[in-house]
């Protein structure tokens, strides 16, 4: 089987820190994602983390686009199966670093089973969420973080469910880094985003990030108005009824930054064959373990 | 006697299963062929369940037909089973639990009463080692020496030592000394005749085929009858190095696996039909992704939950169909513990070569049957290479490359300089997306063709790669047998029957369904002179696909979808109509 290309020349590419591809975004121009893509990669960057030991991971939307973006590598999967996909990657292989970007339909709504079980396993993951409150690929219909009574080409008279609450849905299912973004504030997404990566456990950064085509009621200015951050209003993040507390703010103040940190074992750690190294570097087969059949005689 | 069948009925609750497996663990101690069928319902009390453990000095592939020793716990066990009874065969019994009066006995059979429960009593108030003195009774008449029995029992207990254990060898014990001291002659009885064999289930032997073919990561989600491959696996993860998720659900399981295998280790993720049902769209992305994957399908009956504890073939429409639009996949169909076992190896190698999805296709009949296999049935594979295949070079890495057959030279995350992005959009040899903004403008119309072209080459490669079909028995013989799957070992065991009788038949193999190998069926087919399609399913699923990949109909057919395995003699009576009356 031709598989196999030629050797190594010995002339390994260096290391380069982590930089846009060949691809240019596809987003609308003034979409939020472009924040949140500045912040992702100003982290990795600050981090100096390699681009070959980086996987980006998601699934379908306009911000489940962004691993193509930078040139890193990238699993760009299907809808709402990103976190399933991530933690494949981490069992398999931990010393990379996984971070899945995508939107409030791809994570709260198809995949949320998976959000929910991923953050209580504690996997070492870090989730970017760009959550405008809408469908922007399929052209503007409802979200599960969509606000009561905002009309969409789905809910024209006005959606009459209750919206999801991301962050305290997260505390609550056992992810140990929750924290929030805001497009416009590419600096505090930076450094939420960097934290997120140097976390050991399922970080979650909720990025508010406004699509400019769909959604006319949470726009940049809407935000930019109701914003403001939790590390200069005196909260304390490792109080986890704290961060309950202001993840129940939403209307004319709506808290970024930190909200909970706490330090648990990740699944990796717990998961004993992963003790001896990413399992893709370990022995496979059961040559040398014929003994396995004594239990079938 | 070459031959015995011991059946253990009662309600669910009373160890069934655990008796079956310590007499069908005994008979293969004794060198003898075992295969052992658990019928059991999706209940965990009550019921009716039972367990024939069948076994021979020669080659036996399924349950068989009737018993030569039933063992019946209750008086519904008798009712049921008294259809089944051999000439010559004995019920064992207790008075104290239920009347026998010799008029209700089929002609031609005896009674052995037992007093089990007056047997347990004396070491415990707890009224399950009956069956333990019940089994003792039965052991005797199927002519197992005592010590056979006793270690067989010992061990089925495993760590649990102590009063329980003793207990149980205690009653039992009893119950071997009261069949010895009452029972008269003993006709049943078989004989040593060798070295102890292998005795494993179905899914044993898939778990144990992954675990030699290399398997690092298993995910997967409870659902009968596939949830024993979990069991083993994750029983022995740490012993042998595998990493065994259980997940939410099977969209995460095949959605974990694609992930782990995307980074470099060979995974596997085992389902039923519903769970399934339910990774249909990941199996998809892996034939898109390129992404080796092997998925294990045990299907039992449908539609829906269905007879959750029942056996059938009736989703090979659906494995053949799943995911939209087109991609190569291969579906594997063992017959026994050694073919599963052997095909779950080659199932891995196919999903390696091939980077593509490959389907296992059990059911409830081979994955939860045990049955013996001979070591040399077991070929571990050697050393396994690494998944690294490919190192930089310098120029630019296309993970989707255009090959002539297909396979494109894959890359590894943390390998430096040879970044790419897998997508389940369409994309272009380097994997760059040409689903949006280059959709539908011609020089990427056109490369949409290419990559379509490049991926089902592996199609084409498959279809040679595969396990061919093979012809058994006389090539001249009037009738050629046509099945797949499980099924093949009652078909076996009714050819068998058949030339007992004079008559000659043959039996044509379909190991691998999909793709077929037609260069090689098609003459096959052509020899024969009347063929009779077996398959457990409503619609002739496999007759329908050979039909449609060779224009060959299969006219005669013997269709079943009672829930039931097929039996050898219900196999030979439709052959006789046949041969008698068939096209």
């Amino acid at each position: 089987m031709a598989t196999s290309a030629a050797p190594a020349s010995g002339t390994t590419p260096l290391p380069v820190l982590v930089g846009k591809s060949e691809i240019k975004p596809t987003w609308c121009p003034g979409c939020g994602d472009f924040g949140v893509i500045a912040a992702i990669e100003m982290a990795l960057k600050r981090l100096k983390i390699p681009p070959y030991n980086i996987v980006l991971v998601s699934g379908i939307g306009c911000s489940s686009n962004l691993p193509h973006f930078l040139n890193t590598y990238g699993f760009h999967g299907i809808h709402g199966r990103s976190l399933p996909v991530a933690e494949g990657i981490r069992w398999a292989n931990h010393e990379l670093n996984v971070i899945v970007t995508g939107g409030d339909g791809d994570g709260f709504g198809i995949g949320a089973g998976h959000f929910v079980h991923a953050m209580r396993r504690n996997v070492k993951l870090t989730y970017v969420t760009m959550d405008n409150e809408v469908y922007g690929l399929t052209t503007g219909q409802a979200s599960p973080t969509t606000m009561m009574g905002a009309k969409t080409k789905s809910t024209p008279s006005g959606v009459i469910e209750h919206p999801l609450n991301p962050i305290a849905l997260a505390i609550a299912s056992g992810a140990t880094y929750v924290a929030r973004g805001f497009s416009g504030d590419v600096k505090q997404m930076a450094d939420l985003i960097a934290g997120a990566i140097q976390h050991q456990g399922f970080a979650f950064v909720d990025a508010f990030s406004p699509c400019v085509t769909y959604n006319k009621l949470n726009t940049f200015d809407w935000f930019r108005q109701r914003v403001y951050k939790l590390d200069s209003a005196g909260h304390d993040p490792t109080d986890i009824n704290q961060a309950f507390a202001r993840a129940q703010e939403w209307g004319d103040k709506l808290p970024t930054g930190l909200f909970y940190k706490t330090d648990r074992p990740t699944y990796e750690d717990l998961e004993e064959v992963l003790q001896a190294g990413p399992a893709v570097k370990q022995p496979a087969g059961l040559v040398g373990k014929e003994s396995i059949l004594d239990e079938f005689l | 006697m070459p031959e015995i069948s011991v059946r253990t009925g009662g309600a669910a609750g009373d160890g069934i299963a655990s008796v079956g497996e310590v007499l069908g663990k005994s008979l293969s101690r004794l060198g003898l062929h075992v295969f052992g069928l658990n019928a059991y319902q999706s209940v965990i009390r009550g019921g009716h369940v039972w367990f024939q453990a069948r076994a021979s000095s020669d080659p036996i592939h399924s349950q068989g037909d009737n018993c030569d020793v039933l063992l019946a716990l209750n008086k519904e066990t008798a009712q049921i089973h008294f259809a089944s009874m051999n000439a010559g065969s004995t019920v064992v019994y207790d008075p104290e639990k239920f009347d026998l009066a010799d008029g209700e006995l089929p002609v031609g059979t005896k009674k052995l009463a037992v007093p089990t429960l007056e047997i347990a009593r004396k070491y415990s108030n707890q009224s399950i080692l009956q069956n333990a003195a019940g089994m003792g009774a039965t052991a005797f008449l199927a002519g197992i020496p005592f010590p056979v029995l006793q270690k067989a029992l010992a061990d089925s207990f495993g760590r649990k030592k102590g009063d329980i254990a003793d207990w149980n060898i205690g009653a039992a014990g009893a119950g071997y000394q009261f069949a010895e001291a009452h029972s008269g002659a003993n006709d049943h009885a078989v004989k040593p005749v060798g070295e102890p064999k292998l005795l494993m289930t179905g899914n044993q032997a898939i778990a144990l085929g992954a675990a030699a073919a290399g398997c690092k990561f298993l995910a997967q989600y409870p659902m009968t009858p596939a949830s024993t491959i979990l069991h083993w696996l994750a029983a022995h993860s740490h012993q042998l190095g595998i990493v065994v998720k259980q997940a939410e659900d099977e969209i995460a399981v095949v959605n974990m696996a694609i992930g782990a295998s995307y980074a470099g280790v060979r995974s596997m993720c085992a389902t039923s039909g519903g769970g399934f049902a339910l990774m249909v769209e990941g199996i998809g992305m892996a034939g898109m992704t390129e992404t080796p994957l092997v998925v294990v399908e045990s299907q039992r009956s449908g539609p829906s939950t269905g007879l959750p504890t029942k056996t059938e073939q009736g989703d090979l429409n659906m494995m053949l169909g799943a995911g939209q639009g087109e991609f190569p996949r291969a579906i594997l169909a063992p017959s026994d513990a050694g073919e599963a076992f052997r095909m779950t190896v080659k199932a891995f190698q196919l999903a390696e070569d091939w980077q593509t999805p490959i389907i296992v296709a059990s059911d409830f009949h081979l994955s939860e049957s045990i049955m013996t296999v001979e070591r040399d049935e077991l070929p571990f594979p050697g050393p396994i290479p690494s998944l690294y295949q490919v190192q930089p070079n310098g120029s630019e890495y296309k993970r989707y490359a255009y090959t002539d057959s297909g396979v494109s030279p894959r890359a590894l995350p943390g390998q430096p300089g040879l970044q790419f992005k897998a997508g389940s959009d369409e994309h272009d040899e380097r994997g760059r997306l040409i689903s949006d903004v280059l959709s539908g403008i011609p020089i990427w119309v056109a490369e949409r063709t290419k990559m379509m072209d490049k991926r089902m080459r592996k199609l084409e490669g498959l279809r040679a790669a595969g396990p061919a079909p093979a012809l058994d028995g006389p090539a001249d013989a009037p009738l050629t047998f046509v099945a797949w799957g499980s099924t093949i070992g009652a078909v076996r065991d009714a050819t068998n029957l058949l030339r007992v009788k004079g008559v000659s038949t043959n039996l044509l193999r379909i190991p691998q369904v999909y793709p077929l190998a037609t260069s090689q069926l098609v003459p096959l087919l052509s020899q024969a002179q009347k063929t009779l399609l077996v398959e457990a399913n409503f619609s002739g699923q496999l007759g329908h696909l050979i039909r449609a990949e060779t224009g060959i109909a299969l006219p005669n057919r013997f269709l079943k979808y009672d829930g039931e395995p097929f039996t050898p003699m219900e196999i030979a009576q439709k052959a006789l109509e046949v041969l008698n009356n068939g096209h």
